[in-house]
């Protein structure tokens, strides 16, 4: 779990979420998700423009093995998906925490990643399941 | 810890994810279960599949039992070196399991499966009395599948020298024997191939062999893909002792070529035979989803005859969409499924999706 990177926030149920410079978060799920789903085959991408509430289903990731739904973090509103992942869904394999990630959303309150595991808690979280 | 093959050490240094199969720990994926596939598909790979249940059948009763026990007629196998698929019925007429019975130099030879192995060693036992026959395991036998359209000319680069020009001209469903090694042109996947069962302590360097030259290892993830693809039942899945043969696209192991021949499960598979052309018996189809998602074992579905079941559901790498087999009222014309809340239409198909690469259906 060496290369989870440090500034990335995430969830018991294994989405991350980084907020860069201008407030745009970027959502995804992570290397150990990517890991134990296998390959995966479809991406089902939210709408733009959506309105999500924290924990809300947002998208679904489908493997050879299972379906997965995918989590928001935080609330906010969807601002921007991943459409690569239309045609390359595997990229959530190979680049969980860079292509592959899935939408970008504004945030409404940032003190809500506060609630999130930092990337130590996180790392002790999956060697615990 | 599970059981481990002769070649454990060799998946776990290569990456393999490793999984619990019945008690074994296989390899699931060497990375990628995808790739893995489309390297069978498009060139060649291996499985390890010495977690399969090997038996030897010999002694004076061995062809009058195996014709007793069998839905098969091992009577077709006229020498040693043919083989053929079967299965072992209960007195219902339901799916005890599937197996490739070999006829070897000295009786037959049967593969089962790994899950099965325990109640398939006692069904044996409790159904040869009356017979002379010598029914011996033999765990100390490795097994590899090695398929692809370039999986026997790469084979014959790995194989002993004494073996190549025979495994070369093998047929399908053809074998060769030399000594504790048997080569044969079966498997489980659609594509050309041999399966190689082989002393344990002589496996390690017949897998090395084979990845010097050119073959790629792939893991029980593909093996399942592969063979959906290819229409194959996989037991416990698609069929299992509740299960007639004729619901699970079975009903041509079942050999009325000798009509005086009595077999486990005959009577019960006649009595199945007039229920389905009532109506009453189902039959495996295969489905094809035309809109994106998964298809997946155990959902159901509906069709303009009544409810059914997706018994192997998966995404197919070969044509990228979502495939099916399912157990679905006898005469069906339609079928959906509901998915994520929406309905999707499945176009019904024989089982059987591709074939040497090919997508088979219309």
């Amino acid at each position: 779990m060496s290369n989870i990177p440090d500034d990335f926030h995430f969830t018991s149920t294994h989405e991350w979420i980084r907020v860069d410079d201008n407030g745009v978060a970027t959502v995804g799920i992570s290397e150990h998700a990517q890991e134990s789903l296998g390959d995966i085959v479809f991406v089902e991408l939210p709408e733009p423009g959506t309105e999500i509430a924290a924990r809300a289903e947002v998208a679904v990731v489908e493997s050879v093995k299972a379906a997965s739904d995918i989590y928001s973090p935080v609330s906010g509103e969807i601002t921007e998906v991943n459409e690569a992942l239309i045609d390359n869904p595997q990229l959530v394999n190979t680049a969980p925490y860079d292509d592959g990630w899935i939408y970008r959303m504004s945030v409404n309150d940032e003190k809500d990643l506060d609630e999130l595991l930092n990337a130590e808690a996180y790392a002790d979280h999956c060697s615990d399941e | 810890m599970g059981q481990k093959t002769p070649l454990h050490d060799r998946h776990t240094s290569a990456g393999a994810k490793i999984v619990d199969f019945s008690g074994w720990d296989m390899p699931l994926h060497y990375g990628s279960q995808i790739e893995e596939h489309q390297q069978v598909r498009n060139a060649a790979g291996v499985f390890d599949v010495s977690h399969m249940t090997v038996i030897d059948v010999a002694g004076a009763d061995a062809e009058d039992w195996l014709r007793f026990l069998l839905s098969n007629d091992v009577a077709r196998l006229d020498a040693p070196g043919k083989a053929l698929y079967s299965l072992l019925l209960n007195h219902d007429g339901g799916v005890v399991d599937d197996l490739i019975v070999y006829r070897t130099e000295a009786g037959y030879r049967m593969v089962s499966n790994c899950a099965t192995r325990r109640k398939v060693l006692i069904w044996l036992a409790q159904n040869s009395s009356g017979f002379a026959v010598q029914v011996e395991e033999r765990p100390h036998l490795a097994m590899m599948a090695v398929h692809g359209p370039d999986s026997i000319s790469l084979a014959c680069e790995a194989l002993p020298a004494d073996t190549i020009e025979s495994a070369r001209g093998l047929g399908n469903f053809d074998s060769l024997e030399r000594g504790d090694l048997l080569i044969a042109r079966t498997g489980y996947t659609g594509e050309l191939g041999l399966e190689v069962i082989l002393p344990t302590e002589q496996a390690g360097a017949l897998w090395d062999k084979l990845l010097a030259a050119g073959v790629k290892p792939a893991g029980l993830g593909a093996r399942d893909t592969l063979r959906l693809e290819a229409g194959m039942n996989l037991y416990g899945q698609d069929m299992d002792e509740k299960t007639s043969p004729l619901s699970a696209n079975l009903g041509w192991t079942v050999s009325r070529r000798d009509e005086d021949r009595d077999f486990i499960g005959r009577e019960a598979v006649l009595q199945h035979k007039q229920r389905q052309q009532d109506g009453e018996l189902p039959i495996l189809a295969g489905l094809v989803l035309e809109a994106r998602g998964v298809l997946r074992n155990g959902q159901q579905v509906l069709t303009d005859k009544g409810e059914g079941v997706i018994t192997s559901g998966s995404f197919s790498p070969t044509l990228k969409q979502s495939i099916a087999l399912a157990r679905i009222p006898k005469g069906s014309r339609n079928c959906q499924v509901e998915l994520r809340g929406a309905k999707a239409p499945l176009k019904i198909v024989k089982p059987g999706f591709v074939r040497y690469g090919k997508k088979i259906f219309e």
